[in-house]
């Protein structure tokens, strides 16, 4: 198995453990600690298709990404804290009424 | 096997065990580590490709940003409650066959692909001076898009959250008059 071949199993392997991360695990924080995985398993496979394709614009993209993903989580924290000022607990359970 | 080779599985195999460590651990804080440690490692797999201003970036961005806030949102919610003691969803055992049903569907499609194409690389292709020249020649107007709809969703945020006040202040200054009239 050549390097490239290595980490992109590597990528998909995070990908899937934060994503089995968050249907499995009970904490909202902890759910959004395994989304940041998942991003972080995708954007391994965009640098390593980036390096092996000597493609500049690649290199762009993965930064936009983390500009994107510093905005989500900038987001993200101040809603789940809005929420748990609400409902005083951090399990996704509780907040079924938000369904409709 | 090359030393870069051997540096590069060391370094994945930290983030790997960084990731399933996650799994096991209860403490949101201890979580947080865990994936700190992670991100670290990727960001010397990045170092190791040669991609410096991505490397710089992650531990830059993701470590000293997201993460960060991520502890401080931690620290003020420190609450023990059913998350806390049951760390699973009764979605465990679903969850854990997934999990093996996608690590089999990419081991398999490894395995099945072929090998991938070498392509000549500038040695420079991704130092900074190069990444700062595409940067501001081609891509500057992206950037400025995305920051300014960042903007956009970030005052929409701010927005929801003071509608929420409002509605909460009228609510409860009806609550105090309904009071006083009883």
């Amino acid at each position: 198995m050549d390097d490239t071949t290595f980490l992109l199993a590597l990528s998909g392997m995070l990908f899937a453990l934060g994503l089995v991360g968050v249907i499995v695990r009970r904490n909202l924080l902890v759910m959004l600690m395994f989304l940041e995985l998942m991003l972080n398993g995708v954007i391994l496979s965009l640098v390593v298709f980036t390096q092996m394709l000597g493609a500049e614009a690649g290199a762009v993209l993965v930064f936009l990404v983390f500009v994107v993903a510093a905005a989500e989580i900038a987001i993200a924290v101040p809603i789940l804290l809005l929420l748990v000022r609400t409902g005083r607990t951090l399990d996704p359970g509780a907040y079924a009424g938000l369904k409709g | 096997m090359t030393i870069e080779t051997v540096f590069l599985m060391v370094f994945a195999l930290g983030s790997l065990t960084g990731a399933v460590a996650m799994f096991f651990l209860r403490h949101p804080m201890r979580v947080a580590l865990a994936l700190i440690g992670t991100m670290v490692s990727l960001a010397a797999i990045y170092a190791q490709l040669g991609m410096h201003v991505i490397a710089v970036f992650q531990v830059l961005v993701y470590v000293g940003a997201v993460m960060v806030f991520m502890i401080y949102a931690i620290m003020l919610l420190d609450v023990r409650d059913r998350s806390f003691t049951e760390r699973f969803s009764p979605l465990l055992v679903a969850g854990l066959a997934g999990l093996l049903l996608l690590l089999g569907v990419l081991i398999d499609g490894l395995l099945r692909g072929q090998p991938f194409p070498a392509v000549d690389v500038p040695p420079d292709a991704f130092s900074v001076s190069t990444f700062a020249i595409v940067f501001m020649e081609q891509f500057w107007v992206y950037f400025a898009l995305t920051a300014v709809l960042l903007l956009v969703a970030e005052i929409a945020a701010s927005a929801v959250i003071d509608i929420r006040r409002r509605g909460q202040d009228v609510a409860a200054v009806r609550a105090e008059r309904g009071d006083d009239h009883g």
